[in-house]
């Protein structure tokens, strides 16, 4: 192996200059694609469209059977009530007992109110009028959600029929719902949706950018250059990070304008976190590319190894106060939780840049940590 | 539109105004020419000529622009699955499974070209000690060494006995000892009639063959035996004829 | 026979593949015995940050009441509003119950008290979910007070309505219920979306499709080919599945695990040719992975395994009506869950066989052996 060590050292003006050049053939690869490159910035908007809105945990319109044996004024207002809220939808009366097994098989109902005989009779004279509701417990939330409602307008309708409007003894709350009044679906999804968007093309992209890189042979080439190892890796994400910021726009003109969720707080903070975790996915991938050796397993680790994870366990979707110990502490190191908290805290609640420094100070531990070791991984594949 | 009886049946290739065009650019330029069977036919060219578009024309994996060629007798417009099973082919990639062993590629290729069961195991005994490979049976073709890996591509491609093979650059990267041998293996194929067509950019290769064409921007400068060749324009050899048919050329390799 | 041959090709090269082989394998089990863990929609142990200013009986009494129940945690007794809507604001707390001063006296002399209730609604759900329990508590409370102060009115005036709350299918309502069959769908269509795909496209990039390219075989057998391993692949994944889930869940399907197998090589053969049809138009493999990634993840998304269908604006369920997830989501659900007889499995079945025949007519079609 010859003796290299005796080469002139670049200046820092030629190292610039091999960066520059190394980063101006990186976004020529990328232009060149024109599919791919429409695919990283279009579908992205799309997804944000598509998750912002059809996420939704808020039941509306679901379907209901009756079945009432008694058919009185007091079981008619009662259904009539149900029906004209707009969480429920009048599917059918039925007939017999038997239908309400059938109804909830063919998956016709979310639920079925079942009165008892004599309804009205034993409600004014102090009997036992029941109402059963029964709900399809497959989708637990829609259930828990649809019979709580329920059970509310009917306790309503027996404050009604009491007819004191002056109930003495009375308690009453005064409900305030904080930065989202309407409950709209979109506040809580969208900092998600962003949040795993940004992460998976950002890792994607760059992992297997670099890994065929890494399949062509072309890589050893790279690394064997005058310029160290570490600006060879960078001018392969720099691209990307442009790609990335022009992303980061058009997701947030998207989610302000059109899906109406509101930058309650500072924009200029917004973009600098959301900056440093594009950063940080973008180091994600370095480290990806860095212990593959081909695209599909770029690919395929992208996909399944951190899409899996990240939608299940980061918070977008689901709590993470609910689950067990073991999965919080995943949760705790995946970057898109850390992003989607401080996300949320500057655009629905409106905070300053002071209620998000633990986040900031993760995510930027983790850009740390992600490039030193990808390049030890890269340095060691040199050697 | 001629016929199938109306090419003579020792004419495996006759190819007429043979063109390609992708959007404005012609790659290739109305090629007209004929093969005998058992020749060993040279296409020549520099990287960017056309060979390659030309062959695979002639070998159904890409549609002419315009023009009309038959290849065993069957059209290339309209006959292409035909055309496909009377032929071999070995592509520049050599496209051999190299995930797959030695023996696995040459079973896959033989029941594709329906080559009986029964006698493929048979044969690729002998084929195999034929090559003097059979310590690599069981070898991944990943593991072989590039000069092998051709020679088994090619022995793959005639396994079924195919009336023409065609060659696409099958020795690139090998030092001569190992191409002289390849084109042993060449021989001994066209000795059994089976029709080489082989393209490649080595000019001492195309003393090896029967015939050869020069193509130049996408048509055809010049075509008859290599000696006729030097004859004609006084060359010590072939690098010399094609610098100086070359020296018109407008097009090197994009 | 040439496809036998080629069959015979795609599982030797799958079987040596050591990272597919074990990714294809080892993957779904760990995915199902850690995700239905952690899919959880309950609103339960919310934190709620209490502010007694009256400090009577009454008062801590509510206050008692509320710590006592499953659905809240009293974090905290801050000394003021603003202070609670701290702890909001860095999420260590999610609600807030304000006592007035003067509750005592409003409630045992003014006969009317009120309280605030602020949640965080960032969470609709959540925060709508949580105030209504809170109410709830608080209309116990009130009812428990009145039975106290006015015994022998209140029992005259009360009317003797019962309602009572049934969950079919699920009777604790555990989410992991719903989550498992998602899961696995979601596993299989990854599995049996991307693999084939970029199966083929990388034969491209390889040129050995070339090579087949010129070879007699059809494009029909050539596909084929590439199907039915992944078909193999996806029954030996569904089978995990089931092992995994009775293992770690004690879920068995309460209906016929035929039924699901015979869904699962339907809708397998539908998703896979999806996959197919983008690898025919994809170039590079990156192109195709990109697309085909997309493509699952929105189908993941508009079908239904994490929010119901049937919450999505109109759009989205026509979306959703293309997904042949969809389908095979409910189908799975219904026989684990419900035990559903034909007459209810007879649409989606003939909605995953026009998928599967579309997407597949239209793979060997796009295919081209010549360009």
């Amino acid at each position: 192996m010859k003796d290299l060590s005796n080469r002139a050292k670049p200046t820092a003006k030629g190292n610039w200059i091999f960066f520059m050049a190394f980063v101006r053939k990186e976004f020529h690869h990328i232009f060149r694609d024109k599919m791919s490159m429409l695919i990283l910035l279009v579908m992205p908007i799309l997804m944000l469209i598509l998750f912002g809105y059809a996420l939704n945990t808020e039941v509306k319109n679901s379907k209901v059977a009756v079945y009432d044996p008694s058919q009185d004024e007091a079981t008619r207002a009662i259904v009539e009530k149900l029906q004209v809220n707009d969480y429920f939808m009048l599917q059918r009366m039925l007939k017999s007992p038997e239908e309400v097994d059938q109804v909830f098989k063919s998956g016709e109902v979310a639920m079925v109110v079942v009165f008892s005989e004599h309804f009205y009779e034993s409600l004014a004279h102090g009997g036992n009028a029941q109402i059963q509701l029964i709900a399809d417990g497959t989708d637990p939330n829609t259930a828990n959600t649809i019979t709580t409602y329920a059970s509310t307008i009917i306790n309503n309708y027996q404050q009604e029929l009491l007819k004191t409007g002056t109930i003495p003894y009375q308690i009453t709350p005064e409900v305030k719902l904080l930065y989202n009044p309407s409950m709209v679906a979109a506040y809580n999804f969208v900092p998600g949706v962003m949040g795993m968007i940004i992460l998976l093309i950002c890792a994607m992209m760059t992992s297997v950018s670099i890994a065929r890189e890494k399949e062509n042979g072309t890589m050893e080439i790279l690394l064997v250059s005058p310029m160290k190892p570490l600006y060879v890796i960078l001018s392969k994400a720099v691209p990307y990070f442009f790609l990335s910021v022009v992303n980061l726009i058009t997701i947030l003109l998207i989610s302000v304008f059109v899906m109406g969720v509101p930058v309650a707080g500072s924009l200029f903070w917004l973009i600098v976190l959301s900056l440093l975790y594009i950063f940080v996915s973008l180091a994600l991938g370095l480290l990806i590319s860095s212990v593959v050796n081909s695209q599909m397993a770029a690919m395929l680790i992208s996909a399944m190894g951190l899409m899996m994870p990240v939608m299940i366990l980061s918070g977008m979707l689901f709590p993470t106060e609910n689950m067990p110990v073991a999965l919080q502490a995943i949760s705790d190191i995946i970057p898109a939780r850390w992003y989607i908290i401080a996300v949320k805290k500057i655009m629905i609640k409106g905070l300053s840049v002071g209620a998000i420094l633990t986040e900031l100070a993760i995510l930027g531990s983790m850009a740390i940590v992600l490039v030193t070791v990808s390049l030890r991984n890269f340095k060691t594949r040199l050697e | 539109m001629i016929s199938k009886t109306q090419i003579p049946e020792d004419k495996v290739i006759v190819a007429r105004d043979l063109t390609k065009k992708f959007g404005n650019f012609t790659a290739v330029d109305h090629l007209s020419f004929e093969v005998g069977k058992g020749e060993i036919f040279g296409f020549l060219g520099a990287n960017g000529a056309g060979k390659t578009t030309a062959m695979r024309m002639l070998c159904g994996l890409s549609k002419q622009t315009s023009g009309e060629a038959w290849v065993a007798g069957y059209d290339i417009a309209r006959e292409t699955e035909k055309i496909k099973r009377c032929i071999g082919y070995m592509s520049q990639k050599f496209a051999l499974y190299e995930d797959l062993k030695v023996w696995e590629n040459i079973r896959l290729y033989a029941g594709i070209y329906g080559v009986p069961e029964k006698e493929i195991a048979g044969r690729t005994d002998d084929l195999l000690k034929r090559l003097g490979f059979e310590a690599e049976k069981q070898a991944l073709v990943k593991s072989l060494p590039l000069g092998w890996k051709q020679k088994l591509a090619f022995s793959v491609a005639i396994f079924h006995e195919p009336k023409i093979v065609f060659l696409d650059e099958p020795t690139g990267g090998v030092d001569p000892a190992v191409r002289r041998q390849f084109w042993e293996l060449i021989y001994q194929a066209a000795d059994r009639g089976i029709t080489v067509f082989v393209t490649t950019h080595y000019m001492d290769e195309a003393e090896y063959c029967n015939r050869v064409s020069i193509m130049v921007d996408g048509h055809i400068e010049a075509l008859d035996t290599p000696n006729n060749l030097k004859q004609q324009l006084e060359a010590k050899n072939m690098d010399d004829v094609f610098h100086q048919l070359a020296r018109k050329a407008k097009r090197t390799e994009q | 026979m040439v496809i036998k041959y080629l069959i015979e090709k795609e599982f030797k090269q799958f079987g040596r593949n050591r990272f597919l082989s074990k990714l294809v394998f080892i993957f779904p089990f760990v995915m199902l015995s850690i995700l239905p863990l952690a899919a959880n929609f309950e609103v339960k142990d919310l934190n709620l940050a209490v502010i007694d200013n009256n400090h009577s009986s009454y008062s801590r009494r509510l206050v008692q009441k509320i710590a006592a129940s499953r659905y809240f945690h009293l974090t905290g007794v801050p000394s003021s509003y603003r202070q609670a809507l701290k702890n909001i604001e860095q999420d260590q707390s999610d609600m807030i119950l304000e006592i007035p001063p003067s509750f005592e006296q409003d409630l045992i002399r003014e006969k009317n008290a009120r309280v605030m209730i602020s949640a965080n609604a960032v969470n609709g759900m959540k925060g709508g979910l949580g105030s209504a329990y809170l109410a709830g508590i608080l209309a116990e409370y009130n009812a428990e007070i009145r039975q106290e102060l006015l015994p022998s009115a209140v029992s005259s005036s009360q009317t003797g309505l019962e309602v009572s709350k049934l969950f079919r299918f699920n009777p604790l309502l555990e989410y992991k219920f719903m989550m498992v069959p998602a899961i696995m769908v979601m596993l299989i269509t990854m599995i049996c979306g991307f693999l084939p795909a970029f199966n083929i496209v990388s034969e491209k990039e390889a040129g050995t499709i070339e090579q087949m390219n010129v070879t007699p075989v059809s494009k029909f057998s050539l596909i084929l080919s590439k199907l039915i391993p992944y078909w193999v692949v996806g029954f030996v994944v569904l089978t995990i599945c089931f092992g995994v889930a009775w293992l770690f869940y004690g879920l068995w399907p309460k209906g016929s695990i035929l039924t699901i197998y015979l869904f699962a090589s339907v809708f397998v053969l539908a998703f896979s040719g999806l996959g197919l049809i983008v690898s025919n138009y994809a170039k590079t493999l990156q192109q195709a992975m990109f697309m085909v990634f997309f493509i699952v993840i929105t189908f993941i998304f508009m079908s239904g395994l994490y929010t119901p269908v049937d919450n999505m604006p109109q759009w989205g369920q026509y979306i959703s009506d293309i997904s042949p997830l969809k389908y095979f989501l409910r189908v799975m659900r219904l026989v684990y869950l419900k035990g559903s007889s034909t007459a209810d499995l007879i649409k989606p079945f003939l909605a995953l066989c026009t998928f599967a025949v579309v997407f597949n007519a239209w793979a060997v079609l796009s295919y081209r052996k010549s360009q």
